[in-house]
């Protein structure tokens, strides 16, 4: 256990997860708490069977919507909205990864932390862009944290799906995106890339973004997979999961060319092992100077590095003169003692 | 370099060939000279640059990048290129990205020394496509799974005319072939092979429709035994000498034993072979060996000279492009075939001529084709004697007639998903006989000959019998049996049951035989000595 009166013992690592003692509240937890504060509802943050949940409005939707047999209670927060729980003062930021996404400012005897959930510093014209909230520790995801992972412009890479869609215009193009997040964005940049066709979502797809258009997005003309003729289909833009381009699913298309959109292909071994034709190198996270740039700006003496390649961030933050832990090694190090 | 970069990374990650050849063509076609000339030239391994080892791309990258990071990054990507492509630090460029000419005329110009800051000056300025095509590029291997032959075909359809064509000329080209391109476009005449010993398109034969042989006229075909070998061009002119396969790959340096023998002028076209042991082959001729041995040397870049001499290469002529000096292609294939046999009264040791097979009518040719089983033989081939050698593969004057295949019942053991549109489906099983204890042992792999129906009803047998799963291949439950057609078995120590089939393809799926009847490994290893 941490002590209160340690620098920054009043935030700690539980086997819940992260735990704030005198609000009584975890942030991300993943297994059900009393009280939690949700950052964005991917599912390896945002679980079901908590007892409360503070959390942007967007993201109880999403969350009302992946699981609806689930019925906390909710607290809405809007972003810079602050309220004060056990003398914690806790307000949410944008974090422009998904719609609602939000870092999480708590402050508490003369320090304030961040804990920034995912984010992205790129535009994104589904989500809030990211603010930089200066702090005394950051606490940072770390997705893509190998000096490989650069981003390239994302208007770029919807080229290159819009290129091989006029190259080959009699094949459909099977779209690999995660369903909440890449999903509503993609379809965004490829009507903003002037793409007027009818766009097909496979069925795991429809709930997520019609949560979005109810939040008042325009993707155009969308329509399900399902019920549509295989004609139609044949020479069409579709939208899937990644995992049914690899999948039974994928069969009804007549020689698809598939791609897929996520920051992980940009390395050709992970882009290959998905089956992907046309990788697009479009990640809803920060890259590697994205995250270090972050990192500095919070001004923060302190940064705490969690879910990805804590190492070489740790080991890059350190040569710059920052103070660096991967959190899983400090959480184990104060359960030891 | 940019537009080239995007070409290797589509070709990289697309693997369907037509799709290949259309994202080849329409670059070919849109792009302007020089450019597309030196990336022709890459696609065709027709570059090579000396200076740019990898030893000196990582000295580069450890001026600028940390070590412990770039350990890091090299240890998740796994290819050194890549991985410096993807690290190379970026700063607003001031300067615009280098052509590929550029690139390719720099490179060539440059002393050892040079080198590492031209590469240094030009990863600056691209972007991480761009460096990865640089650094493909400058050390030497695009490995975008394009041949040779497949950037030929596109450049051919991409111009409307003939991959034989350009094969035809090929050979007296030069990067960044601006003669070849004015010929495409229509503004100058097709370029002159010359006199070298460059390669010539070959003529190919269709599978014979065996129902429609009625209606050929048997007294105007020739026939000849189909050897089980490797269709290779024998160039010999002006002093020098190439042995090519029937692509255009030149192989001189596996066989320089064959080579050696060119001693005679003109371009031949035969079988490659390895010489075997014992009594003579069909016909009296040179007893030839089986097949995996030829396979073992093909492999080799630089065969021992103990390999050479024990699976020493030949080759058994049957046609004539060119009579010392003149073409002959022009005449018919019984004035090339009298060439051919009175050049083989004094031809090197290295060759021998195939005969022609007599027959009167198809009824006594089907019976000769019926019992040619010997070693080596894989069927006949029948060509038409008034035709002239034509390159590609015109329809009706030559046929190949492969001998009926040998089938076999088999148990499926393994299956594997596989590729392409194919890869969410069961479709390539490895199949095995009975031993004497009753258990299975492999005996081959085969994918193919399966409708989407029948793949969907493997599939779902393959899912309820696995046993075992190791990465994408399922051990399954014997309990299905395939009818295997192949073309031979032949003995083989490389393979735990001792015999290996040439050519397996799945005939039949069948559903209704007990396994216990399937056939036994005694039965296949019977066919490889008879
Ligand atoms: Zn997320």
């Amino acid at each position: 256990m941490a002590r209160a009166d340690q620098k920054f013992g009043w935030l700690e690592l539980r086997p819940g997860g992260l735990y704030c003692a005198p609000a009584d509240i975890y942030i991300d937890p993943g297994r059900g708490v009393p009280n939690a504060i949700i950052t964005h509802g991917h599912a390896d943050h945002a679980r079901p069977g908590h007892g409360k949940v503070l959390a942007t409005a967007e993201t109880l939707a999403i969350m009302g919507v992946r699981y609806p047999a689930d019925t906390p209670e909710t607290q809405a927060l809007a972003y810079g909205e602050r309220i004060t729980i056990g003398g914690v003062h806790i307000w949410l930021a944008p974090a422009g990864h998904v719609l609602g996404s939000a870092q999480v400012a708590l402050e508490y005897g003369g320090e304030r932390i961040v804990v920034s959930g995912d984010y992205k510093r790129r535009p994104d014209p589904t989500a809030a862009a990211f603010e930089v909230i200066k702090c005394d520790l950051f606490i940072t995801e770390a997705t893509f944290a190998l000096p490989v992972f650069r981003h390239p412009p994302a208007e770029q890479e919807v080229q290159k799906l819009l290129t091989s869609i006029a190259q080959f215009p009699e094949q459909a193009h099977v779209l690999g995106v995660y369903g909440l997040g890449k999903c509503q964005r993609m379809l965004s940049l490829v009507r903003e890339a002037g793409f007027e066709e009818p766009i097909y979502l496979h069925g795991a797809l429809i709930k997520l973004t019609e949560l979005y258009q109810g939040f008042g997005f325009d993707f155009g003309d969308v329509r399900p997979v399902a019920g549509t003729d295989k004609a139609e289909l044949a020479t069409a833009l579709i939208f899937a999961p990644p995992s049914a381009i690899q999948d039974k699913w994928s069969r009804r298309f007549q020689n698809p060319r598939t791609a897929v959109a996520s920051g992980w292909m940009r390395v050709r071994a992970r882009a290959r092992q998905r089956g992907a034709e046309l990788p697009l190198v479009i990640s809803d996270h920060a890259d590697w100077d994205e995250l270090l740039m972050t990192c500095k700006e919070t001004g923060a003496e302190e940064v705490w590095i969690t879910h990805g390649r804590e190492d070489a961030l740790a080991h890059a933050l350190i040569a710059a003169g920052q103070r660096a832990h991967p959190l899983c090694i400090a959480g184990r190090e104060e359960e030891a003692a | 370099m940019q537009v080239f970069a995007s070409l290797l990374d589509a070709l990289a990650f697309t693997p369907s060939r037509n799709a290949k050849l259309r994202l080849i063509g329409d670059y070919l076609r849109t792009t302007p000279d020089p450019a597309r000339g030196y990336a022709l030239a890459a696609l065709t391994g027709a570059l090579s640059f000396s200076g740019a080892k990898s030893a000196v791309i990582r000295g580069l990258v450890a001026e600028r990048v940390d070590p412990d990071l770039f350990a890091m990054s090299y240890d998740y990507v796994g290819d050194l290129a890549e991985t410096v492509a993807l690290i190379w630090p970026e700063h607003p460029r001031n300067a615009p990205p280098p052509t590929i000419d550029t690139v390719v005329d720099e490179l060539s110009a440059a002393s050892r020394a040079e080198v590492p800051r031209l590469l240094e000056a030009w990863l600056d300025v691209l972007d991480a496509d761009g460096r990865w095509a640089l650094l493909k590029l400058a050390t030497g291997g695009l490995r975008v799974g394009v041949s040779a032959r497949l950037a030929k075909v596109a450049l051919a359809d991409a111009f409307d005319k003939e991959a034989a064509e350009i094969e035809e000329i090929w050979h007296g080209l030069e990067p960044p072939y601006p003669t070849l391109f004015d010929w495409l476009e229509g503004n100058g005449s097709m370029p002159d092979p010359g006199a070298g010993a460059g390669f010539r398109p070959v003529m190919l034969a269709n599978p014979l429709d065996e129902a429609a042989i009625d209606k050929l006229d048997p007294s105007t075909y020739r026939a000849e035994w189909k050897w089980d070998g490797v269709r290779v061009q024998a160039v010999s002119r002006n002093g020098e000498q190439r042995l090519y396969t029937r692509t255009g790959d030149d192989i001189s340096g596996s066989f320089p034993d064959v080579v050696a023998g060119f001693d005679f002028n003109g371009v031949i076209d035969g079988e490659l072979l390895v010489r075997g042991e014992g009594k003579p082959g069909i016909d009296g001729l040179v007893p030839v060996a089986a097949f995996s041995a030829l396979q073992k040397r093909l492999g080799r870049k630089r065969p021992s000279v103990k390999l050479q001499q024990a699976s020493p290469g030949m080759i058994r002529a049957y046609d004539m492009l060119f009579d010392g000096d003149e073409d002959v292609r022009g005449g018919t294939f019984d004035e090339r075939r009298a060439r051919l046999e009175a050049w083989g009264t004094t031809a090197p040791d290295v060759f021998d001529i195939s005969p022609l097979v007599p027959f009167a009518s198809w009824a006594e040719l089907i019976e000769i084709r019926a019992g040619a089983r010997a070693d080596g033989i894989e069927g006949l081939m029948l060509k038409l004697g008034a035709a002239p050698y034509t390159a590609g593969r015109p329809q009706g004057p030559w046929f190949k007639w492969k001998r009926a295949p040998l089938t076999l019942d088999l148990v499926v053991m393994y299956a594997q998903r596989g590729h392409g549109r194919r890869s969410s489906y069961f479709s390539d099983y490895t199949f095995g006989a009975w031993t004497g204890d009753d258990t299975l042992v492999p005996v081959g792999k085969a994918y193919s000959g399966f409708t989407d129906k029948e793949l969907a009803a493997l599939d779902k047998w393959v899912r309820a019998n696995t046993t075992d799963r190791f990465g994408p291949v399922r051990q399954v439950a014997p309990g299905l049996v395939f009818e295997v057609a192949f073309d031979a078995a032949q003995r083989s120590t490389r393979h735990k049951s001792g015999v290996a089939l040439r050519f397996p393809r799945i005939k039949r799926i069948r559903w209704d035989k007990p396994i216990e009847e399937a056939d036994r490994l005694e039965t296949v290893l019977a066919l490889a000595d008879g």
